[in-house]
C-alpha cells in the first residue's frame, strides 16, 4: 500500500479543491442545463476524485462517486435526462463527499455513513436506460468477447514462449479446477503518462489484492525499469468479474483503456464443450459476487485498521496557508537586511558613536516594521474561501423558503488574516440566512410592492484602510422600526419612555440584544432577530463591530467591520497597584478623572454619575487582587470600557499610555482566568497581561 | 536512548527526578508576572524568548514551604501536549540514568490523586524521587 500517512494532506487539500470546483459546477450546470461542457468538467472532477479516493484506500468515497460518474456519463452520452431530481441527488451526493473529507481531516478515517440509500437511488435513476448507457467502448469489449466465443481469433495478442507455456499451462489448469477464471488483459496507458512503471505497478497491486497474476508481456521486471511503451498485457487468474476488473484498472489514473477476455487453455489447444462451460460460468458469477464482496469487506477493515493507528498518531491534520512565492521571497529579503543591521550593530566602533548608534536603531525600526507588514501578508487569505460556500447555500435555502433569490457577490479576492476566515464563516451565514428567511419577501408580496420577482442578496468585501469591511444586504422588506419598539419595550429592554427619545437607527441595532433574540417567534416582527446576538458577540470577539442600516420596504444591510489581523492590537497600559495591564482600546469609550466625594454606594456596588446617567464603577485592585495604593487620593482615574451598549467604570491607579501591542496567549493551562485574555511583553521584556473587559460586566 | 534519563533537581534535602523526553530548557530564575485569579501554586508567568510560558513554584505544589528566590534556584522548562510550563526548583544539576531496575514503583499507589510520585530511584546510595508531570499539571 501506499504510504498513507506522507500522502493524506495532498489529498484531503486536493479532494477539497476537486469537490469545491464540483460545486461550482454543478451550479452553473443547474442553471444551464444544456451546457455539455460543464457536464465534461463535472464528470473528470469526479472521476480525478474516485481515483484519488481509490488509491488512499477510501471505499466509501470511491464507491459513491464511482456511481455519480455512471450518471454523468449518462447524461454527458445524452442517454440520460438530466432534469432537477438528477441535480438534486448529484447535490446530495457531493454533501455526502464533503462530509467523508471532512471525517477524514479530523480522524484520518472515513465516516460510517450509510450510503447504501443513496447508491441505491442513484442506480435506479441509471437504471431505466441501463442497456443502453453502456459506453460505447464497454460495447466494444463486449463484442470482442462474443467474438472469442465464438472461436474466431483473439483481439488481444499475447506472445508466449513455448517454454513459459508449460508452467502457464500447468498452473492455469490447476487454477481452473479451484474454481478460478483466467483473463487476459490489455492494459493501454495515457499517451501522456509521465510514471508510466509507477502506474504499471499500481495496476499490478490492485489486481493482486483479488486474484494472482500469471503472466505478464513484457515481464514484470521489464515493467518495472519502463521497458515497455504504453500498453502490457496480463494473464490473471481470479474469481471476480470481468467487468469488475475493468472498473479497477479504470480507476487508477493515466490508464487509457482496458480490455479484457477470458482466456482458457481449451481455446488454444482445444475448443471444446463450449455449452456447458457457460453454465459454470453462469454458476461460478453468484458464487463470485459473494466472494468479491467479502474480499473488499476484509480490505476496508484492513484500512480502517491502519488508519486508526495513524489517527492516534495524528488526531487532527494542521492548518494551513498557501502563500504566494513572491511574499516569502519579500521575507527572506527582509530578514538578510535584519542581519545586515545586527553585523552593523555588533560592531564596536559603531556602538561607541552615538550619531551612527542612532541611525542603525532607525533602520533597524523600518525593517522590523516592513517585517510585520510581510508576516501580516503572509498570513492573509483571500475571503473568497468563506465566500464560495454561499452560491450552494443560498439555491438550497431559496428552494426550501419557495423564494426565488440570486447572491451577488463581489469582492472575493479581499485578503483578511487566516484567523478571521476561520471565524467570520458562522456570523455570515447567520446573516445571510436572516436576509433570506426575513428579509426577502415571498414572490406575491414583492409584486405587489412593484419590486422585480427575483430578490438579490449581495455579499460585498472591501478593504478600508486598516480594516476589511463585509456587507451583507438585501432588498427585502427592511427592518419594520415601529414593531422593533414594541417588541424591545414588551421584552422589557427599554422603557417605554427611552423609546421615545431614541432614533431609528439605535432602535434597529436593539435586534442584536441578547434578551431581543431569545423572544419565542422572533419571524413575525417583519424583521430579524435569530440569533443576531450570537453573530454581534462573534465579531466582537474578533476585534470587529457590526453596524445595520435600513429602509422599510427597500430592505436592511449590514456592515461588518474587521481589523486586518488579530495579533497585533491598539491598548492603553495602566498601572494596578504595582503592576502593569493592557486594556485594548476598541473596547475602551473614555478615561476620565472621578471625585471620590461623588461616589455613591448602591447595594455595596459604587456607582458615579456621569453625564448625568449612573456608571457603575469596579475597583481593578480588588478585582485583580493587586496591593492597594492610592487609597487616599480625592481624583481616581476611571477607564470608561463598553460591551454592546453597557458601559463600566474601571478604577485604575494611573495611566502609562497607548501601544501597539503584540497578543500572546496564556496557554491552555491557565485559560481558566476568565478576567485576562492574554499577555503581551513589553519593551523591558517583561510581561503584561491584557484585561478582557467583557468577562468584568 | 533516552528512555532512562531523568533530570535531578532539589527541593529542600531530597532529590528529585523528572524524565527528560520532556524538558525542553533550564533556565535562572527570572522576573515572573504574577497572574491574578491563578492557582496559588502557580507563580505566574515568564517571556522566554518571546513566549509566554506560565510557571509552578513546585514546592507549594508538593505542599512543601515557600523559600525565598536565590542564585541556585532554577527554572525547569517542560513541554507537554504542546504547552510550555516551568517548574521553580531549588537547584538543578545534572542528568542522571536510572535504570528501570533500579526504580521502586511499589511503595506508591498511583491511582491515590494525592501522589505526584511515580516511584523512587536508587542510585550509590542516594534516593531519587521521580515525578509523574503530568499530575503535576492536573488541576
Amino acid at each position: 500500500m501506499l504510504d498513507f500517512e506522507q500522502y493524506i494532506d495532498i489529498f484531503l487539500d486536493e479532494s477539497k479543491e476537486h469537490l469545491q470546483n464540483l460545486n461550482q459546477c454543478l451550479m452553473t450546470f443547474e442553471n444551464n442545463k444544456e451546457n455539455f461542457e460543464t457536464i465534461n468538467e463535472i464528470f473528470r472532477i469526479a472521476h480525478t476524485l474516485k481515483g484519488m479516493s481509490a488509491t488512499m484506500g477510501f471505499e466509501t468515497i470511491a464507491s459513491l462517486t464511482h456511481k455519480m460518474e455512471n450518471i454523468l456519463d449518462g447524461i454527458r452520452s445524452h442517454k440520460l435526462q438530466a432534469d432537477q431530481a438528477v441535480v438534486d441527488i448529484l447535490f446530495e451526493g457531493l454533501d455526502i463527499l464533503e462530509e467523508q473529507i471532512k471525517s477524514i481531516e479530523s480522524s484520518v478515517k472515513e465516516k460510517k455513513t450509510d450510503i447504501s440509500d443513496i447508491i441505491s437511488r442513484l442506480e435506479v435513476m441509471e437504471n431505466p436506460k441501463k442497456t443502453e448507457i453502456v459506453s460505447k467502448k464497454e460495447e466494444l469489449i463486449l463484442n470482442s468477447t462474443n467474438d472469442n466465443t465464438n472461436g474466431e481469433t483473439s483481439k488481444i495478442d499475447l506472445k508466449i514462449s513455448s517454454e513459459d507455456m508449460e508452467t502457464i499451462s500447468s498452473v492455469s489448469e490447476e487454477l481452473q479446477k479451484d474454481g478460478y477464471n483466467i483473463y487476459k488483459i490489455l492494459v493501454s496507458l495515457e499517451p501522456n503518462c509521465m510514471l508510466k512503471a509507477a502506474r504499471a505497478f499500481l495496476v499490478f497491486k490492485t489486481l493482486e489484492s483479488n486474484g494472482e497474476i500469471v503472466y505478464s508481456d513484457p515481464s514484470s521486471d521489464d515493467i518495472e525499469d519502463e521497458k515497455f511503451d504504453l500498453e502490457f498485457t496480463l494473464l490473471y487468474s481470479t474469481k471476480i468479474e470481468e467487468e469488475e476488473i475493468k472498473n479497477m484498472i479504470l480507476d487508477i489514473s493515466e490508464v487509457k483503456s482496458v480490455m479484457t477476455e477470458s482466456f482458457s487453455l481449451e481455446k488454444i489447444e482445444t475448443y471444446s464443450q463450449p455449452d456447458s462451460k457457460e453454465n459454470e460460468e453462469a454458476e461460478d458469477f453468484k458464487m463470485d459476487k459473494s466472494e468479491s464482496e467479502d474480499s473488499v469487506k476484509s480490505d476496508s477493515k484492513k484500512s480502517s485498521d491502519s488508519s486508526g493507528e495513524s489517527a492516534a498518531k495524528k488526531n487532527k491534520t494542521g492548518k494551513t496557508v498557501r502563500v504566494d512565492i513572491d511574499r516569502l521571497d519579500n521575507l527572506m529579503n527582509l530578514v538578510s537586511e535584519l542581519i545586515i543591521v545586527k553585523t552593523r550593530l555588533e560592531d564596536d566602533e559603531i556602538s561607541s558613536d552615538a550619531q551612527n548608534m542612532a541611525e542603525a536603531v532607525e533602520y533597524l525600526e523600518r525593517i522590523t516594521t516592513s517585517l510585520h507588514d510581510a508576516v501580516t501578508k503572509v498570513r492573509m487569505v483571500p475571503v473568497e474561501r468563506v465566500f464560495n460556500r454561499f452560491p450552494r447555500m443560498v439555491r438550497d435555502l431559496s428552494r426550501e423558503l419557495n423564494k426565488e433569490i440570486e447572491l451577488f457577490m463581489s469582492g472575493e479576492e479581499t485578503e483578511v488574516d487566516r484567523t478571521v476566515i476561520d471565524e467570520i464563516g458562522d456570523p455570515l451565514i447567520h446573516l445571510i440566512r436572516n436576509s433570506l428567511d426575513h428579509g426577502i419577501e415571498i414572490p406575491e408580496e414583492r409584486i405587489k410592492k412593484g419590486k422585480p420577482e427575483k430578490g438579490t442578496v449581495s455579499l460585498i468585501a472591501y478593504p478600508d484602510g486598516n480594516t476589511v469591511v463585509i456587507e451583507v444586504s438585501d432588498d427585502g422588506a427592511g427592518i419594520n422600526i415601529p414593531r422593533v419598539r414594541e417588541k424591545a419595550i414588551s421584552k422589557g429592554i427599554i422603557t417605554a419612555e427611552q423609546a421615545r427619545d431614541m432614533e431609528d437607527k439605535n432602535i434597529a441595532e436593539l435586534i442584536f440584544d441578547a434578551g431581543f433574540s431569545t423572544a419565542d417567534k422572533i419571524s413575525d416582527i417583519s424583521g430579524r432577530g435569530v440569533g443576531l446576538d450570537v453573530v454581534k458577540t462573534k465579531i466582537e470577539a474578533l476585534g470587529g463591530n457590526v453596524e445595520i442600516e435600513t429602509q422599510q420596504n427597500t430592505g436592511s444591510s449590514f456592515v461588518i467591520r474587521l481589523p486586518l489581523t488579530l495579533a497585533i492590537i491598539q491598548a492603553l497600559l495602566v498601572v494596578i497597584g504595582n503592576e502593569k495591564y493592557a486594556i485594548p482600546l476598541n473596547n475602551i469609550k473614555e478615561i476620565t478623572d472621578i471625585n471620590k466625594n461623588n461616589i455613591r454606594y448602591i447595594e455595596k456596588k459604587e456607582i458615579v454619575l456621569y453625564r448625568d446617567k449612573p456608571l457603575a464603577l469596579i475597583r481593578l485592585s480588588s478585582v485583580l487582587d493587586c496591593p492597594i495604593q492610592n487609597e487616599l487620593a480625592e481624583e481616581m482615574t476611571v477607564v470608561i470600557v463598553k460591551k454592546g451598549d453597557k458601559e463600566l467604570g474601571l478604577i485604575i491607579d494611573s495611566l502609562i499610555g497607548q501601544q501597539e501591542i503584540v497578543i500572546k496567549s496564556l496557554g491552555k493551562y491557565l485559560n481558566y482566568v476568565k478576567e485576562i485574555a492574554g499577555a503581551t511583553i513589553l519593551g523591558n521584556g517583561g510581561v503584561a497581561l491584557i484585561i478582557d473587559t467583557n468577562s468584568l460586566f | 536512548m533516552n528512555e532512562n534519563q531523568y533530570v535531578i533537581f532539589r527541593l529542600g534535602s531530597e532529590f528529585y527526578g523528572i524524565k527528560i523526553d520532556n524538558v525542553e530548557t533550564i533556565e535562572r530564575i527570572m522576573p515572573i508576572t504574577r497572574v491574578p485569579k491563578a492557582h496559588t501554586y502557580i507563580n505566574g508567568v515568564i517571556n522566554l524568548r518571546g513566549e509566554i510560558v506560565p510557571i509552578i513554584d513546585l514546592r507549594l505544589r508538593l505542599g512543601l514551604e515557600k523559600k525565598e528566590y536565590d542564585s541556585e534556584t532554577r527554572i525547569i522548562v517542560n513541554k507537554m501536549q504542546d504547552m510550555m510550563i516551568g517548574y521553580i526548583v531549588d537547584s538543578a544539576s545534572e542528568v542522571k540514568e536510572i535504570p528501570a531496575s533500579l526504580i521502586d514503583y511499589t511503595a506508591f499507589d498511583n491511582n491515590i490523586d494525592e501522589t505526584f510520585v511515580k516511584g523512587v530511584g536508587k542510585i550509590q546510595g542516594d534516593m531519587i524521587i521521580l515525578l509523574d508531570v503530568d499530575k503535576i499539571i492536573q488541576k
